[in-house]
């Protein structure tokens, strides 16, 4: 008879006298019974974990600005630069991780309308003050005089520059190129479309594609221009005019708009009778938007007090930031490196937000790391039970945020309503509806 | 193996190889893979091979057909699933190769050789000294018969003596955890999730009792229990005593989950399926009944045997019971399809059945003990199953009437109580080899158990997801279009206000010893679910009845005048 038994040392796991134990494994699924409600259930604690460790506002910086804050602009080669302009005609550059302020200078006489940093690091702004400066925050003191100034002929709403070339788009009711070397008023180009006399609202020149140049006016238009043309290429007039453009820096093609309707909308800047998609969760007047550096997500400032983080797939927010001091925000902006989100408010203050609420930046041990992509896996392979659902999108929404967003909601059900109703009682029963992503289109020309 | 058979014989027709340099010298590139009957190369067919063993041992399910799903964003998504299953399922066998131990055996070397003629002091001389020190008796006569339970990774053992002796002990080392003489029946006796808590069931209540033999609770609304099982992934104490009454009580939380009555008399036997958490309850009629905390009737009522059902026991992984029953049978049952498997005859009845990690079957019977081994095997159908003719092993006849065989976890062990103790024989074969530290550990330290019993309360799971098909958590519910449209009828009346409504309905449609409050509250409200509801409903009764009481009061004030109503009978 062949005869064997289990036999196992006690002392091969865990040796005496050591503390260490050794902790074998067998993957056999009759060992590991109710493994799907297992799973659920640490998807759901999961999911709770999240949302207690939610806490997004990091700091303001600094003692913020005296007047309201209007434009915040990242200076792109560097993670810690950051300048703010505000209603009073000051400039102020910060530094990130001291959340502190390093330069300041009073730029211009009136509102500070438009930022940007140039190539070698220099800080553009223009005003309603009809000039346009270019400051050396990093090479100055404070209150140094700028640079070089430009003088126009009108009040300047907004700025852009060149990728490569040293160069710069300054827009009123028009649409002038200065050249960076040249010091001199004139500039070396300037665009408008024939028929347009409005304020030019928001500019943007595609840091991919680098000769495209968007622009949004009063006249409720988005137009395309091409440098190397020096033409406009293409106009589409929206419902109602739009505050900010921001072009997605991974799909140089497309473009985000930031609306008077409360939504911001995506285009294909080949196709703009149609948006590619509709962002909807705004109350007020969207006032800033911008494309994430992974061109996945946006962030949009809002005049409801509310910052709100997007998908860029997803038609709604996937987060709304809100403090009880914070009022209309009028910019906000990613950092380079994806992780915090500025905001820039009419109470003065620029304040930093963590992207993601529940992240918390520092040196993370390997099993705290491997946790919490455990963690993340379990919430999407779960997202669609309800009880997890519920808690996830659970957000304290401010109370006039949230009375208006439901005035907006009935408001929109009657608009509805008397459409379907005029529908059915008119001669125009058969004829197609407009798609949602085509509404606010209202014509295109070229 | 079906599928690798039937390729296998294809015709050498299909295997034509083309030459892959042409007439002219021009290099051919083959893009096709060949017809898909084509016969595959050796290595193809190794590669496949192991593919299915490994789908079939470790896969969760059938794979989905993705060719039929139209939208082409789910369909990319569900490939990219279904390849990282398959990927996941390989893996795992790979990591086969990282099991340190191999199960145990008891085989004939010739054809005259039965295994069951085999005695334990000839498997004592075989096997090591420190697995031959496995085997032991204890002597306890006077107090018995004796109750036995293992705790989950095997590790102590609890004996409960009929007439009040408790002990624990940790048996591999020998050493007394603690003892107790409680002096009042004791009719069960269950470990709690680890070693630190047991569950003594005594003569009228369920005590908890800490490992140092201290009292910590009193179970009162556990009257008279005669069998009990913990659940301890949803830390539920299920108990049944002599009135029937099914209760599941939350060893976390305190909570008294469910109760129900399984108005079948006096239960004989109860067990837990540890694949799903459904309790098994044993009738005096031969029926056995499934219950879970979420229904107040059975799941599943099955006749078993002709004369009460004695125990019964189910396999880990869910798919075979094995039942007792006075009319001396010990049958085989498919509680997938409930289907009949097999029959066996005892020459007594069987008093106690349980099943091993590795499937054995040892069933306890007037004086003896014997294992089977095969009566049920993982991936035949019911019909395909064959009647094994003689039992692997046998153990008594020393005298000893049978009370309870347990198996000893992640050991060839088998723990047998019997009226003059306990006696731990062993089984080679029986015992799951390697053991998942993450999730059952049989040499823990403290540290580990402390650990284990944290991360276990966090994934503790609810009642409410006991149910026959335990992996229907997190599956979509493809409830009828038509329930869904109805669930959302905006007309439709919910909340408390439409409660109200109800109840105001019922209120206004008479009083009296018959009111149709009371006459509700008799025919709907379900004794054991206190909702709402029902508290609304009640209240309002005892309103009303206080109501009535005071307008008799305000008549014979009425009829006697203010000084003699003080001598009125009250009520009456």
């Amino acid at each position: 008879m062949k005869i064997k038994a289990l036999s196992r040392a006690t002392s091969s796991y865990q040796a005496p006298g050591s503390d260490v134990a050794r902790q074998p494994r067998n993957l056999d699924p009759a060992l590991h019974p109710f493994e799907r409600a297992r799973e659920y259930t640490r998807a759901l604690n999961a999911t709770k974990l999240e949302r207690m460790f939610a806490a997004p506002f990091v700091a303001q910086l600094g003692r913020g600005h005296v007047d309201g804050v209007y434009k915040l602009a990242k200076d792109p080669a560097s993670l810690e630069r950051v300048a703010s302009g505000s209603g009073d005609g000051v400039l102020k550059v910060w530094d990130l991780p001291s959340q502190d302020e390093v330069w300041q200078a009073q730029a211009h006489e009136n509102l500070v309308k438009g930022m940007c940093w140039t190539q070698d690091q220099k800080l553009l702004s223009c005003g309603t003050d009809k000039t346009v400066k270019l400051y050396d925050p990093y090479n100055t003191p404070s209150n140094s005089a700028p640079v070089n100034t430009w003088m126009g002929e009108g009040a300047y709403t907004a700025i852009t520059r060149h990728r490569t070339h040293p160069s710069f788009a300054v827009a009123s009711s028009v649409i002038s190129i200065f050249d960076l070397n040249q010091p001199s008023s004139v500039p070396t180009q300037t665009m408008q479309w024939p028929t347009s006399i409005d304020t030019i609202t928001a500019l943007s020149l595609n840091q991919t594609e680098t000769s495209i140049l968007a622009s949004t006016a009063s006249d409720r238009s988005l137009v395309l221009y091409d440098l190397r043309t020096s033409s406009p290429l293409h106009r589409s007039i929206l419902t109602l005019s739009s505050n900010a453009i921001s072009w997605n820096p991974m799909e140089a093609f497309n473009l985000a708009i930031a609306n008077e309707d409360h939504n911001i909308y995506l285009f294909d800047m080949r196709n703009l009778s149609r948006a590619l998609n509709i962002l909807k969760d705004h109350v007020a007047a969207v006032m800033d938007v911008e494309f994430s550096p992974t061109g996945e997500e946006l962030v949009s400032a809002s005049y409801d007090r509310s910052v709100r983080l997007w998908k860029r797939n997803e038609g709604h927010s996937r987060d709304i930031y809100h403090t009880s001091r914070m009022q209309r925000v009028f910019t906000a902006c990613w950092t380079p490196d994806n992780k915090y989100v500025l905001s820039g408010s009419d109470d003065g203050n620029v304040r930093l937000w963590r992207a993601q609420a529940s992240a918390r930046s520092g040196v993370q041990s390997a099993r705290q790391r491997q946790k919490l992509e455990y963690d993340a896996a379990l919430k999407e392979r779960y997202a669609h039970m309800p009880e997890i659902r519920r808690i996830a999108r659970h957000r304290r929404v401010p109370a006039q945020v949230k009375k208006a967003g439901e005035i907006k909601s009935e408001e929109i059900k009657a608009l509805k309503r008397r459409e379907e109703n005029l529908r059915k009682h008119s001669n125009r029963k058969d004829t197609k509806r407009r798609s949602e992503r085509e509404k606010m289109v209202l014509a295109t020309e070229k | 193996m079906a599928l690798l058979e039937r390729e296998q014989e294809v015709p050498f027709k299909a295997m034509q190889t083309t030459n892959l340099v042409d007439a002219d010298g021009n290099v051919q590139v083959q893009r096709r893979r060949g017809p898909p009957t084509a016969r595959l190369n050796p290595e193809q067919a190794v590669l496949q091979k192991r593919q299915l063993q490994a789908s079939r041992e470790y896969g969760r399910g059938k794979s989905i057909n993705t060719k039929q799903i139209k939208d082409k964003k789910a369909r990319a998504n569900l490939k990219a699933l279904e390849e990282r299953y398959k990927d996941a399922t390989l893996k795992a066998k790979d990591a086969e190769i990282l099991l340190e131990n191999t199960e145990g055996f008891l085989e004939p070397e010739g054809e005259l050789e039965r295994t069951y003629k085999v005695r334990q002091a000839d498997i004592r001389n075989e096997v090591g000294i420190e697995t031959a020190k496995k085997g032991f008796e204890l002597k306890l006569e006077g107090l018995g018969p004796y109750m036995c339970d293992y705790t989950r990774n095997g590790r102590d053992l609890l004996l409960a003596g009929r007439k009040g002796h408790v002990a624990t002990m940790d048996w591999r080392s020998g050493k007394l955890g603690c003892e107790l003489q409680l002096n009042e029946t004791v009719r069960d006796a269950k470990w709690l999730h680890n070693n630190q808590f047991f569950a003594v069931a005594q003569k009228k209540n369920v005590y908890i009792y800490d490992h140092h033999g201290v009292e910590i609770h009193n179970l009162d609304q556990h009257i008279e229990v005669t069998n009990m099982e913990f659940l301890p992934y949803h830390f539920l104490l299920a108990t049944i005593g002599n009135a029937g009454w099914l209760k599941w009580q939350d060893t976390s939380t305190g909570k008294l989950v469910a109760q129900t009555s399984t108005k079948q008399g006096t239960p004989t036997a109860m067990a837990q399926n540890p694949y799903n958490a459904i309790i098994h309850v044993g009738h005096q009629n031969g029926t056995v009944s499934l219950w879970s905390p979420n229904s107040t009737t059975p799941l599943v009522k099955m006749l078993c045997h002709r004369g009460p059902v004695r125990s019964m026991a189910m396999d880990r992984e869910g798919r075979y019971m094995v039942s007792t029953g006075q009319d001396s049978k010990m049958a085989v049952w498919d509680i997938r399809t409930f289907k009949p498997v097999n029959e066996y005859f005892l020459r007594r009845p069987g008093a106690s059945v349980a099943i091993s990690d590795r499937n054995l079957t040892a069933v306890s019977w007037g004086t003896q003990t014997t294992i089977w081994k095969d009566i049920f095997s993982k991936h035949a159908s019911a019909s395909t199953q064959t009647k094994v003719q003689s039992p692997y092993m046998a153990w008594g006849g020393e005298g000893h009437t049978m009370e309870r065989a347990r198996w000893c976890p992640f050991e060839d062990v088998l723990g047998i109580s019997h009226s003059a103790g306990f006696s731990s024989i062993l089984v080679p074969g029986a015992g799951e080899p390697n053991f998942d530290a993450l999730e059952i550990n049989p040499y823990e330290n403290t540290k580990q158990r402390q650990e284990a019993e944290v991360k276990s309360l966090l994934t503790k799971l609810q009642p409410e997801m006991i149910s026959l098909d335990p992996s229907f958590v997190g599956t979509l519910d493809t409830a009828s279009n038509q329930q869904r449209q109805a669930e959302k009828d905006l007309d439709r009346a919910t909340g408390t206000q439409a409660e109200r409504d109800r109840i105001e309905t019922l209120k206004n449609r008479g009083r009296g010893k018959n009111s149709s409050l009371r006459k509700y509250l008799r025919k709907k409200g379900n004794k054991n679910v206190i909702d709402e509801h029902k508290t609304r409903v009640i209240e309002m009764r005892e309103e009303q009845r206080r109501r009535a009481k005071e307008a008799k009061a305000g008549k014979k004030v009425e009829e006697l005048g203010p000084a003699l109503a003080r001598f009125a009978k009250k009520g009456g």
